[in-house]
């Protein structure tokens, strides 16, 4: 932003900043955990190698719908990524989103050679906020050792063809600014900012 | 928002050269197409090679070649090499600045660096590169019609 040719200034200390290397809790309906940090490191020549040997081992993934079984590997992937074990949070999302498609609300795991690597939790609202109905998507977390495989993509691909079903033309999200990895990821996939402005207020 | 003219043709440069990687491209065909001098964008050039994000080619038909990770380097990641994103406090001294308007204009102003901050950071070349041929199938869509 520049006011009369001068810069103005930021309180954001960017150098300090690192970037999130964290799991995708957006704005989930409620008890979103801090995604864990991890250091800024460029990609080197071994790093690209051990990507690709983890690939080319990597067995096909499988996007279903969560069922009661998952929970302990939804809540071991939401704690490993948020460093927060939230058992009876995780119990109460798989009683209200699990079990295939209720009132719009999807939750979908990712699986690769028999094990839940990934999930999505996604919702149809209507109105909200004035806004014709509208895909929400309130977390996406892939656990690290999946990730770079195209698992998150696949996660959201299944979401979108959901919503679609319901009829909605518009996908939603809303998530920490400084989450620069899960942003960048949503922004992979073709989102850019919407129409709306998220405020908030400290409470006395 | 306004991007500086040396930090625009950055973006130019790396977006070029992304395109087409592991190819090397000669720095007077961006200079043509950009419509700039040669040795301005020798100078951006030659910024971009010292961080890393491009090599230089040499030999007939040298050039630069894309060395970074499009789906990792940012729009930050570039622009910070050019401008200030981020001034100190010594940096962002303006008139007035310790008045009850000062302070108030000054916090209305972060905000707005903020969130253009986290847009910056969280558009990666290889997003901006998609953004590209989306806009140019529109585009030429809109031709066809």
């Amino acid at each position: 932003m520049r006011i009369n040719g001068s810069e103005a200034g930021s309180r954001m200390g960017s150098e300090g900043r690192k970037r999130r290397a964290g799991g995708g809790k957006t704005a989930a309906p409620k008890g979103s955990g801090a995604a864990s940090r991890a250091p800024v490191r460029r990609r080197g020549p071994a790093d690209r190698a051990r990507t690709a040997s983890r690939l080319q081992a990597q067995p096909p993934i499988a996007i279903r719908p969560a069922r009661p079984g998952d929970l302990a590997a939804v809540t071991a992937i939401d704690a490993r990524v948020t460093g927060i074990a939230k058992a009876a949070y995780w119990r109460g999302i798989l009683r209200r989103y699990g079990n295939g498609e209720r009132e719009g609300r999807h939750l979908l795991v990712a699986e690769a050679g028999g094990e839940v690597v990934g999930f999505i939790i996604g919702e149809v609202r209507d109105w909200e906020f004035g806004s014709p109905p509208c895909g929400w998507v309130f977390a996406i977390d892939v656990h690290p050792d999946a990730r770079l495989s195209g698992v998150g993509t696949k996660l959201l691909a299944a979401m979108v063809r959901g919503f679609r079903r319901a009829g909605v033309r518009t996908i939603r999200t809303i998530l920490a600014r400084e989450n620069s990895l899960i942003l960048s990821f949503f922004r992979s996939q073709g989102m850019m900012a919407g129409p709306f402005i998220p405020l908030e207020m400290e409470l006395d | 928002m306004k991007l500086q003219k040396n930090t625009r043709l950055a973006l130019y440069s790396v977006l070029e050269f992304a395109a087409v990687p592991g190819r090397h491209v000669a720095a007077f065909e961006i200079a043509e197409k950009y419509g700039v001098s040669p040795h301005h964008l020798a100078k951006v050039l030659s910024e971009l090679a010292r961080e890393g994000i491009v090599e230089s080619v040499r030999g007939v038909g040298g050039g630069y070649r894309f060395t970074g990770n499009a789906r990792r380097l940012t729009l930050y990641d570039v622009i910070r090499r050019f401008e200030e994103l981020s001034p100190t406090d010594a940096e962002r001294r303006e008139t007035g600045e310790r008045t009850p308007a000062g302070r108030a204009i000054t916090t209305v102003l972060s905000e707005i660096d903020e969130i253009a901050q986290a847009t910056f950071r969280s558009i990666t070349i290889a997003t901006m590169l998609r953004i590209m041929a989306r806009q140019d199938t529109a585009a030429g869509g809109r031709k066809a019609k």
